[in-house]
């Protein structure tokens, strides 16, 4: 029975990935959406962004190179970034782009368009 | 229109309040005491934005890291005085022709952070890195503060 259940917990451990909610700040524009989401640490290659179900999954794995040293004072956490949004249905989600300059992402959500904003001109 | 729906942020930031700015430097300070360093990050609670910041040490170097996502280099001050670190420095709100902000997390405006170092350090040898938003201030120790071997003859 012990076995069992110590087999159980490790399988846990290895589906229940630890994760915070950085910090995230959308503005609109007239052709679409930026979004910039702060993700101190991660660089390119830990960078993870999906799009299932309408939902925008964006994962940020920091890049770990460890300090040479004693930690005498710590208040960074270690663990990595998660954060998720539904998408409006006004988004392209085809022509989402994404960029990572010093831990800040951003990302550029355009509407599709059919829903952009445009000028009629009178024949 | 309601753009886009949003999981709840784990951080709750406060506003900050000007009122509560001689008292929130006084906390500050406290908080950056070593004494307090498992709560040293409560000063948040009375600041906009109170970047993570890890110390560390080795026989040669005090090695300071704070997370500074999005920053510009030329943004970031670095000040040594009486054995205190103070890392300080400003993050300007992009130029935004024609957008609208439909939410902010974002903390935009200044920030300051002083740490008082374990040990003397030479401070002509200080270097700073900044890469991925993670700032790493390296401090080599003065010759009378790094651990000597004694020979016993």
């Amino acid at each position: 029975m012990n076995k069992l259940v110590r087999e159980n917990r490790v399988t846990d451990q290895v589906q229940a990935e630890q994760f915070v909610a950085p910090p995230a700040s959308v503005s609109e524009a007239g052709d679409g959406y930026t979004l910039e989401i702060e993700m101190p640490g991660v660089n390119k290659q830990g960078l993870d962004i999906s799009v299932e179900n309408n939902e925008l999954t964006i994962v940020g794995r920091r890049s770990w190179s460890p300090v040479e040293g004693m930690p005498i004072h710590r208040e960074s956490r270690p663990e990595n970034f998660r954060r998720t949004f539904e998408l409006d249905p006004s988004i392209d989600a085809n022509k989402i782009s994404a960029k990572i300059d010093q831990g800040l992402v951003s990302l550029t959500l355009p509407k599709a368009e059919h829903v952009k904003p445009r000028r009629i001109t009178v024949s | 229109m309601n753009p886009i729906r949003y999981q709840n942020p784990e951080l709750v930031l406060w506003p900050s309040l000007d009122r509560w700015t001689s008292l929130r430097d006084d906390l500050n300070s406290l908080f950056e005491s070593p004494f307090w360093s498992g709560v040293g990050r409560a000063g948040q609670l009375f600041s906009g934005w109170s970047p993570a910041l890890d110390l560390y040490q080795n026989n040669d170097n005090v090695i300071a890291v704070a997370e500074l996502p999005g920053m510009r280099r030329e943004d970031i001050q670095i000040s040594l005085h009486d054995g205190t670190l103070t890392i300080s420095g400003e993050r300007k709100r992009e130029s935004s022709n024609g957008e609208k902000a439909e939410r902010t997390e974002r903390y935009i405006g200044t920030f300051r952070r002083s740490i008082t170092l374990p040990a003397r350090v030479d401070a002509n040898k200080v270097t700073a890195t900044y890469r991925d938003g993670i700032l790493t201030v390296t401090l080599p120790k003065a010759e009378e503060a790094k651990p000597k071997q004694i020979q016993v003859s």
